[in-house]
């Protein structure tokens, strides 16, 4: 087995831009799920949605890699607002299942091969990189040391990403300590309060909900930038896995998300290569693709485990449970 | 939903450093780990792309041949098992030939199409998108002008006999929620379930080999077990505990992900076909709609079960208790009715309906998938809201609409979409009932 290796592979996962693009999403769940107490089930589809919004206004409109983006975050914005009207008045399991049905419905729009000179269909999309690499300042060549060695384009990638990353984080510890967010608060904890000190629930929720999903639809653009998009990927799976980061790191809490998101990607790096290792060289009696699957298995049974014993993840605060109904 | 059809690993930036080739590792692991079926490219490293859908009536056709001829030299390429084809092209702006092979078509079916001396060769513009569909008009002449109403006529069997399978599901849904609360996301894995046990009872490795009337009850009594051992380590604690419902529903997301990766763990990322799957068909209703012999028992067994359910809930004790704890859990509670005992009944029963119903998906696909359960779980809830949150005769009527709305729709639709025509209904009737058909008003809260 080498360790070195395996090793070097898990440092990488710390400064990879899907870990960027999962702390993004994760954040932007925060802002739902965290502090307005909204079950958003439908992450997937706000990825999709800045991810494919990103790469079809590069290849079938032609803009640049910026405006592109814009319109990634805009189309989050609209679906936020569709979602929210029929079900931000229902109860909270409502908007679970509206979300992560239309999460599915726009997979299998993207999916579909009626709309396959857009979207790619079962491909993707690829081949945008062009308007984004010429932006780079960064000249030719390979820099860093160890496992983050990367090449200029590379590094233009996660320097936009975490970037982005730190402007979102600052933007919503600001605003949560803000009145606006210790209103969102109290809606978490008793949202008929609340409306008794006439506040407007609705609007406060609508708000909550727009934000988390810009945020969310910013990780699919940061999780697009670097490679393709591919429909495979934003599957209801992805909304668990965002999901498992967050309650890691504390849903309650603005660095929670980005820690678990660092720690989730850490750990499923290291699973990755180290169970196909142990299989290889026979200390474990399973074979390589089963040992693929394991650690997909292990991320079920954490979550299960985090969210019956330590449900406010590693920085939250039990007194500040977000399961509070 | 219906998992991703054919994907291929995105292609990797073109300097790759350490990080895309981890970035490469980690896509091409998730590709592997969803058990994508891989696609039929031609030339992987063309950056632009013809492709197109072959499909008579609805279903794909698989292994038709095509060739495509033009800038960058011929190809040649065949459907997959979901009728797809495309081929990668060095030449955007291009314009290319794509020649559908008659001869690789089934008996008596051609390309048809009445303006066109030779309707199987088309010309595909590759514009500035880089990408573009061709597809072919394949049928047998008279068939498509006659067809509309025995279309009509079998899409609304279908869609009566998947109702009634998503049915089967969703009641168990149902009562699990009215008792517990718990929006189960794990239910879909307790289809599967049935499935995947049936499928090593009747063996087709060295297991055990029972004949399948045998195995089928097996595979029922053991989801009912399963449903049981999964309230005995798990959801019973969690009840003891006080853990709140959005705890419990996370755990249950949590369920469904480490269940759905160990079937895949055991019986890996392939489709396996139960005995008599392929049965043939024969037409009934004066040959309005065409059926095999599983089609029908499935149809028979679904009726039997759902009517003797019904009976079970509206007059055994026990059916009464569990409808009054859906009501009024501490009301119940303090009427002497022991609820941990009626939900514990609750579980068994609705695990062994789902796995029920699990085997007759498998037939109804055709074919059992570790993910076939996760794949219709947004359907049965979608019967289940339908219907109204928590009453189990409205999950069922809410499965009948969905399931032969999901397969009429199909006739104006593409048929890639048809489950998502299902939720944006879903998602509009919430908007105009959102207590669902049967539901009352006060459960909206």
């Amino acid at each position: 087995m080498d360790w070195l290796q395996i090793l070097s592979n898990t440092g990488a996962a710390i400064l990879a831009p899907t870990t960027i693009a999962y702390a993004l999403a994760a954040l932007g769940l925060a802002v739902h799920f965290g502090f307005a107490g909204l079950l958003n089930m439908g992450v997937a589809g706000f990825m999709a949605l800045g991810a494919y919004g990103y790469a079809i206004s590069i290849l079938t409109f032609g803009l640049p890699w910026w405006a592109g983006a814009l319109i990634g975050l805009g189309a989050a914005a609209i679906f936020a607002l569709i979602l929210g009207i029929p079900t931000l008045r229902l109860r909270g399991d409502y908007l679970a299942i509206v979300t992560i049905a239309a999460a599915e419905v726009l997979r299998l729009l993207f999916l579909t091969t009626t709309f396959d000179e857009v979207t790619g269909s079962a491909d993707g999309l690829s081949g945008y990189h062009g308007s984004f690499r010429e932006s780079n300042p960064i000249p030719d060549g390979t820099y860093g040391f160890g496992p983050w060695t990367y090449n200029e384009n590379d590094w233009w990638v996660r320097i936009i990403g975490l970037i982005t990353l730190a402007v979102a984080t600052f933007f919503v510890w600001r605003i949560i300590h803000s009145p606006w967010g210790r209103v969102l608060k109290g809606i978490r904890e008793d949202e008929d309060a609340v409306r008794a000190l006439g506040k407007n629930v609705f609007s406060y929720k609508m708000q909550a909900l727009v934000l988390g999903g810009v945020l969310i639809a910013a990780g699919g653009v940061v999780y697009a930038l670097p490679s393709a998009v591919n429909p495979g990927i934003y599957v209801t799976s992805l909304t668990f896995f965002v999901w498992t980061g967050l309650l890691l790191g504390g849903a309650a809490t603005v660095f929670g998300p980005l820690l678990g998101s660092l720690l989730y990607w850490i750990v499923f790096t290291f699973l990755g290569n180290v169970l196909p290792a142990l299989a290889q060289s026979g200390i474990l009696p399973i074979t390589g693709i089963q040992a693929g699957t394991l650690r997909y298995i292990l991320i079920g049974v954490a979550l299960m485990l985090l969210v019956i014993f330590r449900p406010q993840g590693i920085l939250g605060n039990k007194k500040e449970l977000t399961f509070v109904k | 939903m219906r998992s991703p059809t054919p994907a291929i690993a995105p292609p990797r930036p073109k300097k790759a450093g350490r990080a895309s080739v981890l970035i490469g590792a980690i896509v091409a692991a998730f590709l592997l780990a969803l058990a994508l079926p891989t696609a039929a490219t031609a030339a992987d490293g063309d950056p632009y792309r013809i492709s197109g859908n072959v499909q008579l009536d609805g279903e794909p056709l698989e292994g038709v041949r095509l060739v495509i001829d033009g800038p960058g030299g011929e190809q040649e390429v065949e459907t997959d098992e979901a009728g797809q084809w495309r081929v990668s092209v060095p030449e955007k702006n291009e314009t290319y030939t794509v020649t559908l092979d008659e001869e690789t078509l089934p008996e008596g079916i051609a390309v048809i199409d009445p303006e066109d001396d030779s309707p199987n060769e088309k010309e595909a513009e590759v514009g500035a998108g880089g990408r573009v569909t061709v597809n072919f008009f394949i049928g047998e002449g008279e068939r498509n002008v006659t067809s509309f109403g025995a279309q009509l006529f079998q899409r609304i069997f279908q869609g009566i006999s998947f109702g009634l399978m998503l049915g089967l599901a969703a009641v168990g849904l149902s009562l699990v929620f009215g008792t517990t609360g718990i929006s189960n996301f794990a239910h879909g894995e307790m289809v599967t379930f049935g499935a995947v046990i049936t499928s090593a009872l009747v063996g087709t490795g060295a297991t055990l080999l029972l004949p399948l009337w045998l195995a089928i009850p097996i595979a029922i009594v053991l989801s009912g077990v399963f449903g049981y051992v999964l309230d005995l380590i798990l959801w019973r604690p969690l009840r003891k505990k006080g853990v709140g419902v959005v705890q419990l529903m996370i755990v249950s997301i949590g369920l469904s992900l480490a269940l759905r990766y160990t079937y895949q763990f055991f019986i890996g990322g392939g489709t396996t076909q139960l005995p008599y799957a392929t049965a043939e068909k024969f037409p009934i209703f004066g040959g309005l709609v065409s059926v095999s012999w599983i089609d029908l028992a499935t149809i028979a067994i679904c009726i039997i079960v759902i009517v003797a359910f019904a009976l079970w809930l509206t007059y055994s004790r026990i059916g009464k208790a569990t409808r009054a704890i859906s009501d009024n859990p501490s009301l119940a509670s303090a009427s002497g009715i022991d609820v941990d005992h009626v939900v514990r009944i609750v579980w068994i029963v609705s695990a062994a309906l789902a796995g029920l119903a699990g085997i007759l998906y498998a037939y109804y696909r055709p074919g059992l998938k570790w993910d076939m359960g996760a794949q219709v779980l947004l359907l049965i809830f979608a019967a289940v809201t339908l219907g109204g949150l928590g009453t189990a005769y409205g999950a069922l009527v809410g499965a009948l609409i969905v399931g032969i709305l999901v397969e009429v729709s199909s006739l104006w639709i593409p048929a890639d979409l048809k489950y998502a025509g299902a939720l944006v209904v879903l998602i509009v009737i919430l908007l105009f009932r959102p207590q669902g058909i049967l539901g009352r008003r006060e459960r909206i809260g």
